[in-house]
This record gives C-alpha cells, sequence and structure tokens, in this order.
C-alpha cells in the first residue's frame, strides 16, 4: 500500500480535539476527538445536530476545523488533503448522483477522477452495477432513479476507486425500512470482504447496535463515551424500567417513594415518564408498582428491558435521544 | 495535463446533460431573437442619421445580438454551479482529487459549444432577414470565437459568484443588475459616433463592447487586424483572470462549510 500503513492493528482514523464554530457562534464541535482501528466498521452516533455530519466534512477534507487535528489512512487531512482523498470513499448524507447522467456514466466518471481508464474502470463500473442491483437500470439517466437506487448507486461511487476508508453519513435515512435492511447487509459484507475500515454516522440506535464494532456516542459537539456496543450496555448493569405514568408527576412524591426502594438505582423522573435501573427488572416491577400505589400515583404502562444504546445515551448524555433528536428539528 | 484530462471528463459530463436537453439552446435563444426582430424592425431607420457608420441596421445588428446572446449565456452559466450544490454533485467532486480548475474549464467548454449553436443561429437568422458582410465566412468565424471570448469570463465570473453567494435568489439578481447595463452600454444597438459622451466612456472599458467592435470589424471589408486582435487579446487576459478567481472561488465555498 501506498503512504501509511494499515494492517489490523493501526489506526485508520483519528480525530483529536476538533473544534467547528460557525457563523451566528453555532458551536458544532466543541473538543471532539475519538478514534477508529483499521478493518472495523466504526459508529458516531448522536441525534440530529450533535455535529455528527461536521465531523464527516472534516474527515474527509471538504470543511476544515477551527482547530485540532485529523489523521485518515495515515495522512493528515489539513496538510495533506490531496493524499487522504486518493484512500477514502464518500457517500455524504445528501446523494451526490448527478441527474442527468446514467448510473454507468456517473460510475464511469468518478472512476475517471481518481485516475482510472479502459477496460478495468468498466469492468469495475458494470461489476458495482450488478453488485448493487443496478445493471437492469444502468443506461437510465438517473432523474428516473428511485431514492433507494440513488443511494446505492452513490455507495457503488464511493466504491468505484476501491478506497481503504469509506465514510457513510447517515446512510439509511429516509430509506424504507427493506431497503435499509437490504443495506445493512452491504456494508457489513464489504467490511468483511474488502477489509474497508468504514465510518458510518447515524441517529438511529438500532443501526449502531447492529453493524458497529464500536461505537462513539456525540452529543453536543462532544464524544461523551466510546467503546463497543455490547462493552457500553454491560457497564449500565442490569435492566432499564421505564414507567408511564397516567398524569404528571409534579411535586416529586413519586421520586421519594422510588428512592425509598433498595432495587432502584438512577430513579429520574420527567414529567410522565420515570426511569431507573436494576439488577433485575422482573423482581423490581412489582415492588415498584406498589410503591406507587402506596403513593396514590396512577400508571398508565410498564416497561423492562435489556439496557439498549438509548439508555447508553441517556445515561451520558443526560437527556433522551428521542427529545435531543426532536429538539434538533 | 491532470488538470486537460480532468478538464476532458468535465466537459464531456456538461455536454452529455446538453445532448439530453436541446431545448435549452432553443430556450436560451428566445431573447436575443426577439432583440434581433423587434429592434431590427424598431431601429431600422436610424442607419439614415447623419454619421451612422453603415446603411443597413440589420446587419450592424446581427453581429451586436450574436456578442449579446454570448453575453448573457456566460453570465448564467453560474446557475449550474448552485443546481450542482443544491443536488450534492459539488460537494461529491470536491472530496475526490479532481482538479479544483477542471470543474470550471468543463462549463466554460460546454459554454464554448453552446455559443458556437446560437451565434450560427442567429447569425443565420441575420442573414435570412437581408444581412451581408464583406467579412465572409472568415469574419463569421472570428465573430463567433469573439463571442466565446466574451462568454468565457462571463461564464467563469458568474460561477465564482454563484460559489460565493451559494444561492439562486442572489445570482440572479447580481446577473440581471450586470447585463442589460453591460448590453446597452455598449454598440450592441447604436454607433458609437451618435451615443453620448458618457456612455462612450463606459462603453470603451465594456468587455462585451470590445467584442462587438472587434467583431463588426471582421465582418467588414477590410478589417483592421491590429485592432481585432488587442480586443481579442484582452477578452482572453479577462478570461484568465476570471478563471482564476472562479477556482479560488472553491476555497471560499469550503471555508462556508
Amino acid at each position: 500500500m501506498k503512504g501509511g500503513t494499515i494492517g489490523a492493528s493501526t489506526t485508520a482514523i483519528e480525530a483529536k480535539n476538533l473544534v467547528k464554530t460557525y457563523p451566528g457562534n453555532v458551536k458544532a464541535l466543541d473538543g471532539l476527538s475519538f478514534s477508529v482501528p483499521a478493518g472495523t466498521i466504526f459508529g458516531l452516533l448522536g441525534p440530529n445536530g450533535a455535529g455528527k455530519s461536521t465531523t464527516v466534512k472534516i474527515l474527509t477534507t471538504l470543511s476544515r476545523p477551527d482547530s485540532g487535528e485529523a489523521s485518515v489512512a495515515g495522512f493528515n487531512v489539513l496538510r495533506s488533503p490531496d493524499r487522504v482523498r486518493r484512500m477514502i470513499g464518500v457517500v455524504a448524507q445528501k446523494s451526490g448522483v448527478d441527474w442527468e447522467l446514467t448510473g454507468r456514466e456517473n460510475l464511469t466518471l468518478q472512476g475517471q477522477v481518481y485516475g482510472m481508464s479502459g477496460a478495468t474502470l468498466k469492468n469495475r463500473v458494470t461489476e458495482l452495477l450488478a453488485q448493487f442491483g443496478l445493471a437492469d437500470a444502468a443506461d437510465r439517466v438517473t432523474s428516473t432513479y428511485s431514492g433507494g437506487m440513488k443511494r446505492r448507486l452513490d455507495i457503488a461511487m464511493g466504491l468505484v476507486h476501491r478506497p481503504r476508508v469509506l465514510f457513510l453519513d447517515e446512510p439509511t435515512t429516509g430509506l424504507d425500512p427493506e431497503v435499509r435492511a437490504a443495506l445493512w447487509t452491504e456494508i457489513e459484507r464489504l467490511a468483511r470482504e474488502e477489509g474497508l475500515t468504514i465510518l458510518l454516522t447515524t441517529h438511529y440506535l438500532e443501526e449502531a447496535d447492529a453493524l458497529c464494532e464500536r461505537v462513539a456516542i456525540v452529543d453536543r459537539g462532544r464524544v461523551v463515551v466510546e467503546g463497543a456496543p455490547e462493552e457500553l450496555k454491560a457497564q449500565l448493569r442490569g435492566d432499564a424500567i421505564q414507567v408511564e405514568l397516567a398524569a404528571p408527576e409534579m411535586n416529586g412524591r413519586v421520586h421519594d417513594a422510588l428512592n425509598r426502594l433498595e432495587l432502584l438505582r438512577e430513579v429520574t423522573v420527567d414529567g410522565r415518564h420515570l426511569r431507573a435501573r436494576a439488577d433485575s427488572g422482573a423482581r423490581a416491577v412489582p415492588a415498584v408498582l406498589a410503591a406507587l400505589e402506596e403513593a396514590g400515583v396512577q400508571v398508565a404502562a410498564v416497561t423492562v428491558a435489556r439496557p439498549s444504546l438509548d439508555d447508553v445515551y441517556f445515561r451520558y448524555a443526560g437527556r433522551a435521544f428521542a427529545e435531543a433528536d426532536k429538539e434538533a428539528k | 495535463m491532470l488538470a486537460i484530462q480532468h478538464s476532458w471528463y468535465m466537459t464531456m459530463r456538461h455536454l452529455r446533460a446538453l445532448a439530453r436537453q436541446p431545448w435549452y439552446i432553443a430556450f436560451s435563444l428566445l431573447q436575443p431573437i426577439i432583440y434581433l426582430l423587434l429592434f431590427g424592425q424598431l431601429f431600422k431607420r436610424v442607419v439614415e442619421l447623419p454619421g451612422f457608420s453603415t446603411t443597413s441596421y440589420i446587419a450592424f445588428l446581427t453581429p451586436g445580438i450574436v456578442i449579446m446572446s454570448a453575453l448573457f449565456g456566460g453570465g448564467w452559466s453560474g446557475m449550474s454551479i448552485i443546481v450542482d450544490l443544491d443536488r450534492g454533485v459539488l460537494d461529491r467532486f470536491l472530496v475526490t482529487p479532481v482538479n479544483r480548475g477542471a470543474l470550471i474549464t468543463g462549463r466554460i467548454l460546454q459554454l464554448a459549444v453552446v455559443t458556437i449553436v446560437q451565434a450560427a443561429i442567429i447569425f443565420g437568422l441575420g442573414l435570412i432577414l437581408g444581412a451581408r458582410f464583406s467579412g465572409g465566412v472568415l469574419g463569421a468565424v472570428i465573430l463567433v470565437l469573439l463571442a466565446i471570448l466574451l462568454a468565457a469570463p462571463f461564464g467563469a465570473l458568474s460561477s465564482a459568484m454563484a460559489l460565493m453567494a451559494r444561492k439562486e435568489e442572489s445570482v440572479i439578481g447580481a446577473v440581471n443588475f450586470l447585463l442589460l447595463p453591460l448590453s446597452f452600454l455598449s454598440t450592441v444597438f447604436m454607433d458609437q459616433s451618435l451615443m453620448p459622451g458618457w456612455i462612450r466612456t463606459v462603453a470603451r472599458l465594456n468587455p462585451a463592447n470590445w467584442a462587438v467592435q472587434a467583431g463588426r470589424e471582421a465582418l467588414s471589408a477590410n478589417p483592421d487586424w491590429a485592432f481585432i486582435l488587442v480586443r481579442g487579446g484582452l477578452l482572453l487576459a479577462l478570461t484568465i483572470v476570471c478563471g482564476w478567481l472562479a477556482t479560488r472561488a472553491f476555497r471560499s465555498y469550503q471555508a462556508s462549510i
């Protein structure tokens, strides 16, 4: 391999203290750092507006940070952007398909820009069209493609020159569940068979959980926690208990009633939503219900769940993921 | 070398798009043709004014409209950058090793092709309407070259503006503000000797006027080649400056995201 060395044990992406402020004093990144081991699928997980896309723009040389350093595939993104560009494939959040060209023409031009030509390029384009289920539509102008087809073409374009590192910014946003599942399979195959390092951003918790070997949870421009999803969930110790109250809780009596139960940890009440943890959810629920009844609080629903990334986010970001996501919109 | 190769790829990209919507050329010809027909009729008798250098207004107006349509073609070409921005195509190219200059050159070369087709149609229409030129085919070819040399710098400038403003409305506003005054503060419609003094002074600095005057000269019986060469050289220099500016504008765009 040219330039940097990427083996199984080395780092493919390194971001250090990235800061980026947009006009109007909007702090998109506030000292964001993480590193991605080569050959893994790494997830940047966070609600809308957390700074994921800004991070991808900086790592792919489209944008520059106000301060901080980053390297991709062994090259510094600020000092050697051209070297970085040769090593990476980028699938941006917004499709980059040229509507006036056919699928084949889009792919061919993309390859040409990387210096590919002749039979090598032609075969590569045909291979990718088949691999992404676009062979039949290859010679149609892409303005006739569906959203899912455009997305697949975007990914094929990101791969045409066989990059070492692939960036996928919200690859499945706006896609149907079936299309999304098919893409997940494809992304896993790429990492497994082609030895690619994949950095993927998502605001779907289940996507990060299903695909990523490691995740960094991003909130308000910082990484709040980083690790393997299993490891992060295991750290939470125990089940999550969520209770939906029939009426919003006003005077703290719910909190007082539950805090007396030794089975529970991390009790929080927010309006009608009550969250807590327990080593065994099944044993804690009857006690919780009894305590609430004693306090004269009506319960609408109770759920017990194994710890999820949702809980991990809540624990480290201090707010519910869905709320943060809505807030940003 | 890379710049030339990438420019070729980008030119092909734009020409393919053009071939798929040829009505674009017809649409863009609407305005110049209306000018040629209406002004040709309306001002038919201005040539009778003492001091007007020719006797046929349609022969006077035809090269003017060829140049004016090139000016408009160039001026509006930045809109295609806005489309690329909105569709994410530009961002996709900017994270590849593509030569930045080629992203401008490709557009300019497509613009050159459009300009040739438009010029041929307008010139042909002029001939049908009775315009005759002593300069012959060579004169016509030089007129078209000058039209390209005018479209190119305005195309680059318009692209630079699009990259800096990044909004359709801003580009439309700026282009509208620029194009009509540049057309009227020139000899497109009126002989230089009959213009008010201040317009004559402004026209001397107007690139559109350089192209019109040199084009008419090339179509005349005894062209002053030095005059044509100097105007053409100025336009070429302007093209280079504006092309450089437009290439630099990518940095301004990237600094904004």
